[in-house]
């Protein structure tokens, strides 16, 4: 029996739960998951006032290793259901953690919607550009071209630009990094907790097992230093000319604005139409 | 393996005698680097052999063992920058708890 001095890290995690955990060697899932939980730690929340809604999918299995309040749900429903619990409680931080397939195919509906309505959501979207669990099976985030067990000769739909799409439906809080940037995209998660509104970060993940084994992209090292070497500070772009930053991950805050807020609004049509003392 | 702890729990959360920063954890069968000065901590039953501590170390300071799972070479190439820490998916890798600076008297 060895003791070992622990991190804070292992502090937030259920130790009742079954160690290591499910995903494949090299997956970016659990950077992602430790970026979270330092984010969180450094804002010093109180456990107790965070829900993390997921829905299915490799991604979604996050919610079972940590101990806060969580929620699984149904596939692509992860921010409909986080949509009711803040709803029902406005005061409580709601974390969603989706996928690529989850967020924008199968939940794309309920994605947009939250993003319109503006409601104080963090939405922390693992893109690997593939279904993993199910499968392998092709995502709106496969990008063109690319092969994945049901296009095995190359995938022919254009691929979603997350963030775009994000900022088009009316999001106030909108950033990407990627999984190999872990300093960056804990400082990202950390604006998108303080930010009152709907905030959205694309943590562009690797998947070696599947994607990187179909598209020959070698192994989880090599795939993190494509990451490192094909992404550039959106900042560092606007100076660039637009053939050098063509094929390139954007990275960086794309927009950062306050509006109001849904939860907000609806409690003052509440207050305006209940009746006051003395009616 | 003491006899409190029950076999299916991978990891329960016990207190250090001394203060309350030196939280401690215990796992079923770890094998850690040898001795407790080592730099870094390895938890060869949660790793999974991906590699990427070891290619993404700055200074060199782990390097794979034939199994593919990594181990503390050079433990005075540490700069206790835990990139480690932070890349492992795994939760398998942690840096020592390292003592701040003192001012020197000279």
């Amino acid at each position: 029996m060895a003791k070992i001095p622990q991190r804070k890290i292992h502090d937030y995690l259920r130790h009742d739960k079954k160690f290591p955990h499910v995903w494949c060697a090299g997956c970016s899932n659990g950077i992602v998951l430790g970026a979270v939980i330092r984010a969180i730690d450094e804002l010093k929340l109180n456990r107790d006032n965070i829900v993390m809604v997921s829905g299915i999918g490799c991604s979604s299995r996050m919610p079972v290793y940590v101990d806060f309040n969580t929620l699984h749900s149904l596939h692509g429903r992860a921010i409909a259901f986080a949509t009711g619990v803040k709803m029902y409680k406005p005061g409580m931080k709601v974390i969603v953690i989706t996928g690529d397939g989850d967020a924008t195919a199968i939940g794309g509906n309920h994605f947009i919607h939250a993003a319109r309505r503006n409601l104080d959501l963090t939405v922390v979207l693992l893109n690997n550009n593939i279904y993993g669990m199910t499968g392998g099976q092709y995502s709106p985030a496969t990008p063109h071209g690319d092969k994945a067990t049901t296009t095995p000769y190359g995938n022919i739909d254009p691929n979603f630009d997350i963030c775009k799409l994000a900022i088009g439906a009316g999001a106030s809080h909108v950033a990407r990094t990627t999984a190999f940037h872990a300093i960056e995209l804990q400082k990202q998660i950390k604006e998108a907790l303080e930010h009152p509104g709907f905030s959205l970060v694309e943590a562009i993940c690797a998947c070696p097992v599947i994607y990187g084994r179909l598209n020959k992209k070698g192994d989880a090292p090599a795939m993190m230093r494509n990451m490192r070497d094909n992404s550039i500070p959106i900042k560092a772009a606007e100076k660039l000319p637009p053939e050098q930053v063509a094929g390139k991950i954007l990275r960086g805050t794309f927009i950062k604005e306050v509006r109001a807020e849904y939860t907000d609004a609806y409690q003052k049509m509440m207050d305006q139409l209940s009746p006051k003392e003395g009616e | 393996m003491s006899e409190n702890v029950e076999r299916d729990k991978v990891g329960t959360i016990i207190h250090g005698e001394d203060t309350p920063e030196k939280m401690e954890v215990e796992y079923n069968e770890v094998k850690t680097t040898g001795d407790l000065d080592s730099p870094v901590y390895i938890y060869y039953n949660w790793c999974k052999k991906c590699g990427i501590c070891v290619a993404f170390c700055p200074t060199g300071c782990l390097e794979r063992q034939a199994d593919g799972s990594p181990f503390v070479a050079h433990p005075e190439k540490c700069i206790h920058c835990e990139t480690c820490d932070r890349l492992c998916p795994d939760f398998a890798i942690t840096g020592a708890l390292v003592k701040k600076g003192e001012k020197c008297d000279d």
